[in-house]
């Protein structure tokens, strides 16, 4: 069973790098790259556990020598949980102006993206030709 | 491309990429068995030498501050670029009727913004010695703001976050860590980021030296960075194009 | 290895799944909120406090806000 946290770590990389891959729409794939972006953290975690050991947080006089659960990786990961939703953000205001620009938000060649009611979605030409194109 | 030459493709590099991967993984330590001498040694010193009780704060902005401020610089990058790509393309200034109407909503929200931002500021301040910190006191408080604009209106959310001054909280955060790392070579003579201040009572809000310095100016630069995303994407949305 | 880890792992995999699974990205902002409580749950059995409050904050407040603010900004010109 020991194995179980490391393949939660492959499962999410895979199940976000699967959900970036078949993504029709661009919001989609920035939470899918979310996703993929949480195992990193379950990774770090998992490698940093030691058994019957608590939180590093020694208040109220818990002896020292009893020993800890790794700080390191912790700390590693809770600025990187921060940085991320901004740099999500970024990649969100991207998307914005890509849509300002072109007016879509999937990469559709075929087939169509009716699967989105909210968003309609001409298919037929890509992105990339419609942003050549129309520009405002 | 079809798709289904794409999900073939996709197939194919991913089954390779996995063999990697699980490859890789056979070689990390057992799970619970993590033997790593440098987290076992920060555990049983950061008490002594930092006089804190958090010991991963005491990594963050201590022992390894270094890291810590790469990711301040990181974050505050990536606001100053949304900020340009936001700011620039945005035109007419056509505002969208914003009340919100239910009473319920309001009330709550409003009740629940104070709550919010003390408690971020809370967990803020005691980051060294309860599970907590600037980064995670810094989103919380900006959080709290944000209320103001979900059960209030956009105005009073605005008139809470002046950009200019948020602006400038958001430099003065990430400038005043880099001003207290040069103090450690300036004052103590010798590494950036030095622990140079006097370590106060363990346990205390008072204690930790460049540790609580440091920790409030993340969260200054944190809450700032979120309250300044938060306001460019409201800005967006409430600019009818 | 304790059984409620077993429980958080098994729930966070079941809760990323979800999430790329939901093609109408509102739908999949709402799924995001909660796989995000998860992974908070499972940072808690990691014996991670500070990772976990890190990940509340953001999961529950600050990606949905931007999430939903840049998706209420994209769906007007439909």
């Amino acid at each position: 069973m020991s194995f179980l946290p490391y393949a939660l770590a492959a499962w999410l990389f895979f199940v976000g790098l699967y959900g970036i891959v078949t993504s029709r729409h661009l919001v989609h794939l920035v939470v899918c790259l979310g996703v993929m972006q949480s195992s990193t953290y379950v990774l770090l975690l998992a490698i940093g556990y030691r058994t019957g050991k608590k939180a590093p947080i020694f208040t109220s006089g818990v002896p020292t020598k009893v020993g800890a659960v790794d700080p390191v990786v912790q700390a590693l990961t809770l600025t990187d949980v921060v940085v991320s939703v901004v740099a999500s953000a970024l990649i969100l205001a991207l998307v914005i102006e890509i849509w300002k620009r072109s007016g879509k938000l999937c990469r559709c060649s075929a087939p169509p993206c009716s699967a989105q009611p909210a968003i309609s979605c001409p298919h037929g030409s890509t992105t990339s030709s419609r942003l050549r194109s129309r520009q405002p | 491309m079809s798709p289904r030459v794409r999900l073939g493709l996709f197939g194919v590099s991913a089954a390779v990429l996995a063999c990697l991967f699980v490859w890789a993984l056979t070689g990390l330590p057992q799970f619970g068995a993590f033997q790593g001498e440098y987290g076992r040694i920060l555990n049983s010193a950061a008490g002594p030498e930092r006089h804190v009780t958090n010991v991963v704060s005491a990594v963050t902005f201590d022992y390894r501050g270094f890291d810590t401020l790469g990711e301040e610089v990181l974050l505050f990058t990536a606001v100053m670029a949304v900020a340009l790509l936001l700011r620039e393309a945005r035109s007419g200034d056509e505002r969208r009727a914003d009340a919100v109407r239910s009473d319920v909503v309001r009330a709550v929200g409003l009740f629940a913004v104070g709550p919010t931002v003390v408690m971020g500021l809370y967990v803020a301040a005691h980051g060294y010695l309860t599970p907590g910190g600037g980064f995670q006191g810094g989103v919380a408080t900006a959080s709290g703001l944000v209320l103001l604009y979900a059960a209030g209106r956009y105005r009073a959310y605005r008139a809470a976050s002046p950009k200019t001054l948020i602006d400038f909280a958001e430099g003065t955060g990430v400038g005043t860590y880099v001003v207290v790392g040069l103090a450690g070579i300036v004052v103590g003579g010798s590494a950036f980021l030095e622990n140079v201040v006097e370590l106060g009572v363990k346990g205390t809000l008072a204690s930790g030296g460049t540790i609580a310095i440091l920790n409030a100016v993340s969260g200054l630069a944190v809450a700032s960075a979120c309250v300044l995303i938060f306001h460019e994407f409201l800005e967006e949305l409430m600019t009818a194009k | 290895m304790i059984p409620l880890q077993v429980v958080a792992i098994v729930l966070v995999g079941l809760g990323g799944l979800a999430v790329v699974a939901a093609r109408d990205p509102l739908r999949q902002a709402l799924v995001l909120g909660v796989y995000g409580l998860t992974l908070v749950i499972l940072f808690v059995v990691l014996q991670a406090p500070d990772v976990a409050l890190s990940e509340l904050v953001v999961s529950t407040v600050a990606f949905p806000f931007i999430l939903f603010t840049a998706l209420a900004k994209m769906r007007d010109r439909e």
